[in-house]
């Protein structure tokens, strides 16, 4: 039975690297058989290059945002401009980057395989998601280029509906059929999740990867249709003048908050939970180590995606919304904070007496435990009705988010692309420049947002873009960080595209991982495995070192259902 | 360790999806549609009265379209006939929209109770 710890390893029954042989990328030649594939793996990489497109266009934007803020006066835009400016950063990165990016690119890609499938359970509607997302992309390219939309990525009303004069309409289109997207994505997960599992693969024994996805496929299914309805309710008042929220019609324009972030607040979930998911791999793969309370980490993103949806008024505590309903949505708040901080006890947990190693995928991990929990405490502070009256519309609330979103998801999807990177493209990167990337992206990052919570606590407002004199040096040290961060993230794009071509093959197994997507040559072969996989152990089964008291091959001790 | 065995790479579906439809008699579909257009008819019926409080008239009206709405996801939609995933499925989406409805009449319903912070 020993010698079964070892076929995890490249060499052995395990076949190793798969350039030389036929695999998912060498399987058919030209750019239909890319266009019109219903392999979940060449989706993935379909959804890369455009969501890889869309980061850098959202990029682009937050650099003009960035520049205008280095000087108080409102020097290098005029105030229209600059509506623009953040407005389309904030659309690209929330809609076309960050709810799209680790689902549907590492989730597309490993979600079948690691549940041992030859594939989703819908290929054609996998694909047509993918088409989905490119027609909202279209429309939303359409709308930048006749001019772009001013009005927040959150289109309150009833500015949206009555007094804007931008691309409302069309960019309002792009998004609600980008949603359609994203629908169809976790209506997938969730099919295949329930459906297709290898024998042997109980609910208890799923990678926690597949766990986040389930759950976040939850909020995508129950809380997207939300948002393309209120998205087409503005549409509606703007074109037949129906009253829905502008008051001179007779509307309520809080209804539109009301609906707006009964999606939106789950959605900024749709975004960290898969996160949350590639962080559990990258922590046991690099602690060598089972998971602390794999149970609740799982729970956790379920309690996760339904409290979040209970939260939403968190938001509203200063437009009008009751006091009592202000204090009911702060209570619950604190509540769902709850589950996250499990999850970051779990993993510190985790790697207590763990074999930690420092490849680069970790350095993004551990970076990620920090910058997130830093990140929902302050959420906690905004969560605090008395403290958000003035912390509301500043930029201590665009730091919080971007500690989570950025410091959060993207390192999450920044790790687990490196972590996957030799599965998905059978070649290593070079470990030293990676490193160097992850430690400039972490120092780019905390240099531009960690003087945004100062600031923000310090009384400046977003969404201006002239301020007072003293507040100059904090928001110069910012544009600074940004520029740095901007750096950090083309180098990645340079060695991964080096790596294509010239980086070393892959084994089968690079970081002595566990998971079924280890056990398979890199990369893939279309149809994934040659036999069926049977799961006979829990995940993350690692055999630990010190720990000679039992048979690292025996099954779990205790049977779960 | 994860083990191969040579079992064939097939999934593994329940049959129960490929069982033969459930067949709903004509009869039921004429007697649901014929409660629908009565519903219809009592809507615009309650409207005409005035129950008191106008959120009466909007209890009524709401309870009515509730009602229809139910008949036509249970038979229309075959709900009723469907397998328990199905029902927890078309329940949950139901809860969610009673969640957000809930909420929101949590911040409509109790504007005057607590004053305005800062007035
Ligand atoms: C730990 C749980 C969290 C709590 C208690 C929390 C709390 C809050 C509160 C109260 C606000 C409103 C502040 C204001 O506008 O005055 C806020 C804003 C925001 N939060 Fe969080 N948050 C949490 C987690 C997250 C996560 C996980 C994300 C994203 C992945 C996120 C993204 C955002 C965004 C995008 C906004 C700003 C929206 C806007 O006005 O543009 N938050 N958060
Ligand atoms: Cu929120």
């Amino acid at each position: 039975m020993q010698t079964e710890v070892v076929t995890t390893k490249s060499e052995g029954a395990v076949p190793g690297n798969g350039l030389d042989r036929e695999n998912y990328i060498n399987a058919k030649h030209g750019i239909w058989s890319w266009l019109l594939t219903t392999d979940h793996k060449r989706i993935a990489i379909l959804y890369l290059i455009t969501i890889t497109l869309m980061f850098f266009l959202g990029g682009a934007f937050a650099a003009g945002v960035r520049l205008e803020l280095m000087t108080p006066k409102g020097d290098l835009v005029d105030s229209d401009a600059y509506n623009k400016l953040f407005t389309m950063h904030g659309i690209v990165m929330v809609f076309f980057f960050l709810i799209p990016s680790i689902p549907a690119v590492l989730g597309n890609f490993l979600i079948p395989i690691m549940i041992g499938a030859k594939d989703l359970a819908f290929p054609k509607i996998n694909l047509l998601s993918w088409y989905i997302y490119m027609a909202g992309a279209a429309f939303f390219m359409v709308a930048t280029l006749f001019g772009g939309v001013e009005t927040g990525w959150t289109f309150y009303t009833p500015y949206s509906t009555a007094f804007s004069h931008t691309n409302v309409i069309l960019a309002a289109v792009g998004i609600f059929i980008s949603g359609f997207s994203s629908i169809l994505t976790g209506l997938n997960f969730i099919v295949t999740i329930h459906k297709m599992r290898a024998p042997g693969l109980t609910w208890f024994r799923m990678p926690l990867f597949v766990w986040a996805h389930y759950a976040t496929s939850l909020i995508q299914i129950l809380g997207t249709p939300v948002v393309a309805v209120t998205i087409l309710m503005v549409a509606v008042e703007r074109l037949l003048k129906l009253g829905l929220f502008d008051p001179a019609l007779g509307g309520d324009p809080i209804l539109f908050q009301h609906l707006f972030w009964f999606y939106s607040h789950p959605a900024v979930y749709i975004m960290i939970l898969p996160g949350m998911g590639v962080m559990s791999e990258l922590i046991t793969a690099f602690t060598r180590k089972r998971v602390f309370g794999y149970e609740f980490i799982a729970i956790s993103s379920l309690a996760i995606a339904v409290v979040g949806f209970l939260v939403w008024g968190h938001h509203m505590f200063v437009s009008g919304q009751s006091t009592y309903a202000g204090m009911v949505f702060s209570a619950l708040s604190f509540l769902v904070a709850i589950p996250s901080a499990v999850k970051v006890f779990n993993w510190s947990a985790t790697l207590y007496k763990g074999s930690v190693s420092w490849e680069s995928p970790m350095m993004y991990a551990i970076g990620f435990i920090g910058l997130f929990t830093i990140g929902g405490l302050t959420g906690l502070f905004l969560a605090a009705m008395g403290l958000d009256i003035h912390m509301h519309d500043t930029y201590f609330v665009v730091a919080h988010f971007h500690y989570i979103m950025v410091g959060g998801a993207i390192f999450a999807y920044l790790g687990g692309i490196h972590f996957w990177w030799p599965k998905i493209t059978g070649r290593m990167y070079p470990e030293y420049w990676a490193r160097v990337a992850a430690v400039l992206v972490f120092a780019g990052f905390n240099l531009t947002f960690f003087p945004q919570f100062v600031v923000g606590y310090l009384g400046m407002p977003r969404r201006y873009h002239a301020y007072p004199d003293e507040f100059q040096v904090l928001n110069v040290m910012s544009t600074a960080g940004a520029s740095l961060l901007g750096i950090a993230y083309l180098i990645p794009m340079l060695y991964l595209t080096w790596s294509l071509f010239a980086g070393k093959k892959a084994p089968a197994n690079p970081w002595g991982a566990k998971g079924l997507e280890w056990t398979i040559q890199s990369p893939p072969t279309t149809f994934n495995f040659d036999h069926q996989p049977v799961v006979t152990e829990e995940a993350y089964a690692y055999a630990e070192s010190h720990d000679t008291s039992h048979d690292p091959a025996a099954p779990p001790a205790q049977a779960h259902a | 360790m994860t083990e191969t065995a040579a079992v064939p790479a097939e999934n593994h579906d329940s049959h129960e999806d490929h069982a033969h439809p459930h067949v709903v008699p004509v009869r039921t579909y004429i007697l649901v549609f014929l409660a629908l257009m009565f519903g219809t008819a009592i809507t615009v019926g309650a409207s005409y009265v005035d129950f008191g409080h106008s959120y009466l008239n909007n209890i009524v009206a709401l309870a009515i379209a509730f009602s229809k709405a139910a008949l036509v996801v249970l038979f229309f939609m075959h709900v009723k006939y469907s397998s328990k995933l199905t029902q927890l499925a078309v329940g949950s989406g139901f809860a969610f929209l009673v969640i957000l409805f809930f909420f929101v009449f949590a911040d409509y319903l109790t504007r005057g109770w607590l004053g305005t912070p800062g007035s």
